[in-house]
């Protein structure tokens, strides 16, 4: 019963959560999308934070989301042992650097009195979501081992089961504790999105600026049939 | 041909007192904002000194501007071969200055001076971080920290200008005989190839088309920070209490309206004149590839005459309205830069093109104590019209921080302030004599009428003689949404007056 309440209702509650909850910031309070960077009052100790959190992190949700989406081609490239144990092992090592920039950046927030200041009861409450994931992410890997094999046949098949809008929580009802803890936990993120400095993610303008001329020009006289950003060489 | 209309400041170095009238009033239009307290949009620096913030003019610290590289311009932030280098620094900027390298906010505790229980001491009002709230042990570094060239060995003595001076040439930051220093009032240049709008991943930054501003949109920008160290004036300022950056806005709601900016309009000296150029935006490129000797030359040739009547036709063509042109024909920015040839940008070797243009200052011969004078200092020289190599301000430094290093374009306009006051002093006093002068103004390449606007100008000037700035008719334009204007009410340009914008919880 618990079970299908967390992982069959709680999922679709926090999801509309984090969709209507970005369109309405994103509507009324466009000015604050983004993550209010401090490296501008501290810069040392950052650079040991977010270098290895962000390039760990990014790495290890790519992976997931592969995971999530082909199953099947995790299952490919582990039907040779070699190549599991490749896979597993750069996946805790991404962890282990996850977790070393989360924890120079949870100390950072800690004990410097200029972040402080700039430190608000949302940012303290995602550094938490974020520890609890790192670290149930890494007993995982540790406890029991092979997830990218066993998350084909359990997390995947559940995922499918809540996109397609026909939940089946008895793939995961018989998960250990601490794999439970780090799916609901991640929903919880999700769900934290558009509260939170994590809205950052979801900004779409970085990738424009490989492709954009440099220079960016508005006019206001020009009639509405001329697009607003001009190029000039 | 692309013509377009640029509005553009100058300054006459010679005249600027350095009272810092234009730096407050300027701050107190726009920037008396918690998260904005440290940012000057206008400051101004003595020269030789550190500037702010400390060393801005060592691109090898900030790599700020651009360079040529493979025949094409780059900017030197992304140190690699493509843009893609700069957005895998998206979580850390190696070369972003940080506050201390400008100063901590600093308010003092007044309130004890009232407050305080009656005791054996005076009480004091010691300072408090505008950050954090704490009691500072010590205040180390403020706006201006070497103003007027205070511990120079310890500050101006890092000017990166001093770069190529001879050790007895740098003797004028210690010997008082040869001692002098003079003030750089600075601005955002609103430059042509801005390195600002060229570094921004979010495309919030951009350069107006009808006036040559350039803006940050605040809804758009995301706190990455690419425009601070790309910046080689380093002109945008990141508040670090909402995550946005700003920049001085050359208050556009005030030169909208044909008012002269808050700062122009405050000048004590009158040393400052704005006016619009017309320019050929297809050469800008060209421009900013062009080898360092011939940049000037480079931006006094990619602006258009104004009175040339294809000029004029193309510039109709354009959509620029005939009073922008009458402006244009009469704008001491054209004159002062393109005609007579005595203004130069600052650090053009910055690439960024930019639009704010300086009359470098003159200053006395050196003096040297003579075997024979019994120690007594004499000038080195009496011939003052060609030996402005003898000045105490060394040509190189000059050269360095006005015109990319090429010493022939600051002599010629050294001379030529010599040339015009030589005419006047002729005119009022008459001890010159008649040939002297006019050998003088021929060598310099300038007419008695070229004189006598000059001296007009940059003497006696009036309001309406150095502040030629037209209204920019923003009622006719099609793409000004009035409802966003309405919503934008109580905020102040594009500082933010209302109070959800400043304390940010998200
Ligand atoms: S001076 Fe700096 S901020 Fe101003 S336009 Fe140029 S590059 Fe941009
Ligand atoms: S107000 Fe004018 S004279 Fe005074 S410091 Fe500013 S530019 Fe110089």
């Amino acid at each position: 019963m618990v079970d299908t309440f967390l992982f069959g209702g709680m999922p679709y509650i926090l999801i509309m959560i984090a969709i209507v909850g970005s369109i309405w910031r994103f509507t009324s309070n466009k000015y604050t999308w983004s993550s209010q960077s401090s490296q501008f009052v501290e810069n040392k100790t950052l650079f040991f934070g977010s270098f290895p959190w962000h390039y760990g992190i990014i790495t290890i949700i790519v992976g997931h989301i592969v995971g999530l989406i082909i199953p099947q081609s995790f299952l490919w490239w582990n039907s040779v042992p070699v190549r599991l144990y490749i896979l597993e092992l750069s996946g805790l090592a991404l962890a282990f650097l996850a977790l070393f920039g989360l924890l120079a950046l949870i100390y950072r927030r800690l004990t410097n009195t200029r972040v402080k200041a700039l430190t608000s009861s949302w940012d303290v409450l995602l550094l938490i979501v974020l520890l609890i994931q790192v670290v149930t992410g890494i007993g995982n890997a540790i406890m029991y081992r092979w997830g990218s094999n066993w998350f084909a046949a359990e997390a995947s098949p559940w995922f499918y089961s809540i996109i397609t809008l026909n939940p089946d929580v008895s793939y995961i009802a018989n998960l250990p504790l601490i794999t439970k803890v780090h799916i609901f936990n991640a929903m919880i993120f999700i769900g934290l999105i558009p509260f939170t400095r994590l809205v950052h993610f979801v900004v779409i303008n970085p990738y424009k600026y490989l492709f954009r001329p440099y220079q960016v020009v508005r006019w206001y006289s020009r009639s509405e049939k001329t697009p607003n950003i001009v190029q000039y060489k | 041909m692309d013509i377009r209309a640029q509005l553009s400041m100058s300054f006459h170095m010679d005249k600027c007192i350095g009272c810092h009238t234009c730096s407050v009033s300027c701050k107190n239009v726009w920037t008396t904002r918690r998260g904005a307290e440290y940012m000057w949009w206008n400051n101004v620096e003595t020269k030789p000194g550190a500037g702010y913030p400390v060393t801005w003019e060592d691109q090898d610290r900030y790599r700020g501007g651009w360079e040529v590289s493979g025949g094409s311009l780059r900017l030197k932030l992304l140190k690699g071969p493509g843009k893609i280098r700069s957005l895998a620094n998206i979580f850390f900027q190696p070369n972003l200055p940080t506050i201390d390298d400008y100063y901590e906010p600093f308010t003092f505790d007044y309130q004890h001076l009232f407050n305080a229980p009656a005791g054996d001491d005076q009480p004091t009002a010691r300072a408090r971080s505008l950050i954090t709230g704490d009691f500072m042990e010590k205040i180390v570094l403020g706006p201006n920290w070497d103003d007027d060239m205070g511990g120079s060995p310890l500050y101006a003595s890092n000017d990166p200008n001093l770069k190529g001076l001879s050790d007895s040439q740098k003797e004028m930051l210690t010997k008082f005989h040869k001692l002098f220093f003079f003030y750089l009032p600075r601005i955002c240049n609103h430059c042509l190839n801005p390195a600002c709008v060229a570094s921004c991943p979010s495309g919030a930054i951009y350069k107006r088309g009808e006036d040559g501003i350039v803006l940050i949109d605040q809804d758009t920008c995301r706190a990455w920070r690419f425009c601070v160290s790309a910046c080689p004036f380093k002109k945008p300022y990141y508040n670090w209490a909402n995550g946005k950056s700003e920049k001085c806005i050359f208050c556009y709601p005030r030169t909208e309206t044909g008012q002269a900016n808050a700062c122009a309009h405050a000048c004590t000296g009158r040393i400052r004149f704005v006016g619009v150029l017309l320019y050929d935006a297809d050469k800008i490129e060209d421009v900013a590839k062009s080898s360092d000797e011939r940049l000037v030359e480079a931006m006094r040739d990619i602006c258009l005459d104004p009175n040339d009547p294809k000029v004029i036709e193309g510039a109709i063509k354009a959509g620029i309205t005939q009073d922008w042109i009458t402006a244009a024909q009469n704008s001491p920015a054209y004159n002062l830069f393109v005609k007579w040839r005595i203004a130069t940008p600052n650090h053009p070797e910055f690439r960024t093109v930019p639009m704010n243009f300086y009359i470098p200052p003159l200053s006395p011969i050196l003096h040297d104590s003579k075997a024979g004078s019994g120690g007594v200092f004499d000038p080195i020289s009496d011939e003052f019209f060609n030996d402005v190599d003898k000045m105490r301000v060394p040509l190189r430094y000059l050269a360095n921080m006005l015109s990319a290093g090429n010493e022939q374009v600051i002599a010629e306009s050294l001379k030529k302030q010599m040339a015009v006051r030589m005419y006047v002093r002729q005119q009022r006093v008459g001890d010159v004599g008649e040939s002297k002068v006019k050998s003088v103004l021929s060598d310099v390449g300038l007419t008695a009428q070229d004189c006598e606007d000059i001296y007009r100008l940059t003497a006696l000037g009036t309001f309406q003689e150095r502040f030629v700035i037209p209204e920019t008719h923003r009622e006719t334009m099609t793409t000004v949404e009035p409802r966003t204007m309405y919503e934008k009410r109580g905020t102040i340009g594009f500082g933010t007056k209302k109070q959800h914008l400043v304390s940010r919880t998200w």
